[in-house]
């Protein structure tokens, strides 16, 4: 097969709960052949194993069926591809979803891949048993600890089984839980022909993919000069021009807004960023200080030189376990002295806690006053003046549910026995509802197998 | 010499790290990079952010993108879902490190833009 010159691939999801108009602008107003879609967080799969465990036919990313069914036109007339980690925890289910949507609009022919592999919830008790002892990276501790709390299990898998699918013909290729750059770094690898073991361009496709993974937030949002980015609202989500060799331009389509600079990248280069010098995915290592960025026209960017190693022989799992409970409600609170009546709030439901028997530690609770410097606690602010109104947010953790509900009804009881002009108390009657605990650990690539099927509209 | 907030000489941005944050500080000059790499300390970030980061701070140096990033251990209020903080991912974390007034020559000053 001709190998392309120059291969373009964008994200338009930077994570479930991003704008609509990314992917639908992206198949619209420029050339693309790629769009990628992330829709995976790592509490995402802990609810998508209960969703699935209710309705074997749930348990995937509800939403990207939908963005199949908008943009499909677009997607079939110019031959886009679109790589997407929306199938969680059952990408069967969610490849059955999409190729409903595609027939009911006449859209025969089309090729959707599944890759299977990641999720390895139902083989946990054999790898426990096999010597896997599945210990928590942060803490040590061996997952039999928590066994029987488990909710999901899914490995990070690398880009190699996108590829695969995209060698098979796929046009849409759904994934469970794989890397983010992934996303990006699969299309390359089938466009370009990249082995295993050439490293520095494994690299470099996931630094362009770490690049996108978080759609506009490399385009100008979340940009500390904010005032200087052009037509936020109409934002531009980013496009990955890679070449065979590993370099590649960071652009946009003509026309959206926002911007694309050495300064809006480097932005999103340390987002989530550990160890700049050793970044750890499944396919290999790479030097992010290594990259070179050279600002080559308006809105495009060259980064070339990227370095990269061998990647380990373990991949990162991402397990969620049930943790307790917590319950959160939250009060307004007017002027005058806002500020004053929000805390003497808070002291009451302590007090009407605890002469019931109920009391919580300072490590249980939450407690601020949004709207008097909540989000930089601690830090003085230069001529801040008294808040006109405050936001009451009172939470309380722990592993007893019925102490957990108890605190529920302390609150909105302020609005009749507290201080005067105590008001937005429109969502009721806090619950308590789970919490997911995050259990990251490591498990040697030997011990999973991954599989690549394709199917047709 | 002059007293600024690092948010003169430098950009930030931040997110979670499991039960922490990074703040990512880019400098916007190579005389603001090498004035940091002096002046912001573990030990100072540590300081400023003491009351929205229980843990400890640990500093990686990216010299060639003029980057002093910092991870922060304990910042969220729990890891995932178990934070009922407003800023549960550490978003503001970054605007919150900016904040810090620093004495900055103004050597350093002249050679940054604003």
């Amino acid at each position: 097969m001709p190998r392309k010159d120059k291969v373009l691939v964008a994200n338009g999801q930077g994570f479930w709960g991003d704008s609509l108009l990314g992917p639908i602008r992206l198949c619209r107003e420029g050339p693309l052949d790629y769009l990628t879609l992330d829709y995976l967080a790592e509490v995402t799969m802990s609810i998508l194993q209960k969703q699935r465990l209710r309705d074997p036919s749930k348990g995937f990313a509800t939403d990207f069926v939908k963005m199949i069914e908008r943009t499909a036109p677009d997607l079939v007339a110019k031959g886009i591809k679109v790589v997407a980690n929306a199938g969680g925890v059952n990408p069967l289910a969610c490849k059955d979803a999409t190729l409903a949507v595609l027939r009911k609009q006449g859209f025969h022919g089309v090729k959707v891949a599944v890759v299977e592999g990641d999720d390895i919830y139902g083989e946990l008790d054999g790898l426990l048993a096999s010597g896997e002892t599945l210990a928590n990276m942060d803490s040590g501790a061996p997952l039999a600890s928590v066994r029987a709390r488990v909710s999901s299990a899914n490995v990070y898998l690398g880009a190699f089984p996108t590829a695969e699918a995209l060698d098979a013909g796929a046009q849409i290729v759904i994934t469970g839980r794989g890397t983010d750059p992934g996303l990006v770094l699969g299309p390359l690898i089938h466009e370009f022909g990249w082995k295993r073991d050439q490293y520095d361009l494994l690299a470099a496709g996931t630094i362009a993919g770490h690049i996108v993974e978080c759609g506009a937030q490399c385009t100008g949002g979340n940009y500390t000069d904010w005032r200087s980015v052009p037509d936020m609202a109409m934002i531009g989500y980013p496009i990955i021009e890679a070449s065979a060799d590993g370099s590649f331009v960071v652009t946009k389509h003509d026309g959206t807004g926002g911007m694309v600079t050495q300064r809006s990248i480097l932005h999103q280069l340390v987002y989530e960023m550990g160890d700049p010098r050793n970044y750890i995915g499944p396919d290999c290592g790479a030097d992010f200080t290594s990259i070179r960025m050279e600002e080559v026209g308006p809105n495009r960017v060259r980064v070339s030189g990227a370095k990269g190693c061998a990647p380990t022989p373990t991949y990162k799992v991402s397990i969620s376990y049930e943790n307790g409970w917590k319950a959160l409600g939250q009060l307004t609170i007017s002027g005058p002295d806002a500020l004053a009546k929000a805390k003497l709030c808070s002291e009451i439901v302590w007090r009407r806690l605890a002469y019931d028997g109920c009391t919580f530690s300072d490590e249980e609770k939450t407690v601020e006053f949004v709207g008097a410097n909540t989000c930089h606690a601690g830090i003085d602010v230069p001529h801040a003046a008294e808040p006109t109104e405050v936001v009451l947010r009172l939470g309380v953790k722990g592993h007893d549910k019925a102490k957990i509900d108890r605190f529920g009804y302390e609150l909105v009881p302020l609005v009749t026995s507290g201080p005067p002009g105590v008001t937005g108390f429109a969502g009721g009657r806090p619950h308590a509802t789970e919490i997911i605990g995050f259990w990251p650990a490591l498990l040697a690539k030997s011990k999973v197998t991954t599989k690549v099927s394709v199917f047709e509209s | 010499m002059p007293i600024v907030p690092l948010s003169r000489i430098a950009d930030a941005r931040s997110g979670d790290k499991g039960e922490g944050s990074n703040v990512g500080v880019m400098a916007r000059s190579e005389a603001a990079y090498v004035f940091l790499k002096g002046a912001l300390s573990t030990e100072a970030v540590r300081r400023h952010m003491a009351a929205i980061n229980r843990g400890g701070v640990k500093r990686y140096e990216a010299d060639p993108l003029r980057v002093l990033n910092f991870l922060l251990a304990d910042s969220l209020g729990g890891g995932g879902s178990a934070s009922q903080r407003t800023d549960a991912q550490g978003k503001t974390h970054g605007l919150a490190l900016l904040r810090l007034e620093l004495n900055v020559p103004q050597s350093v000053l002249d050679a940054t833009p604003e």
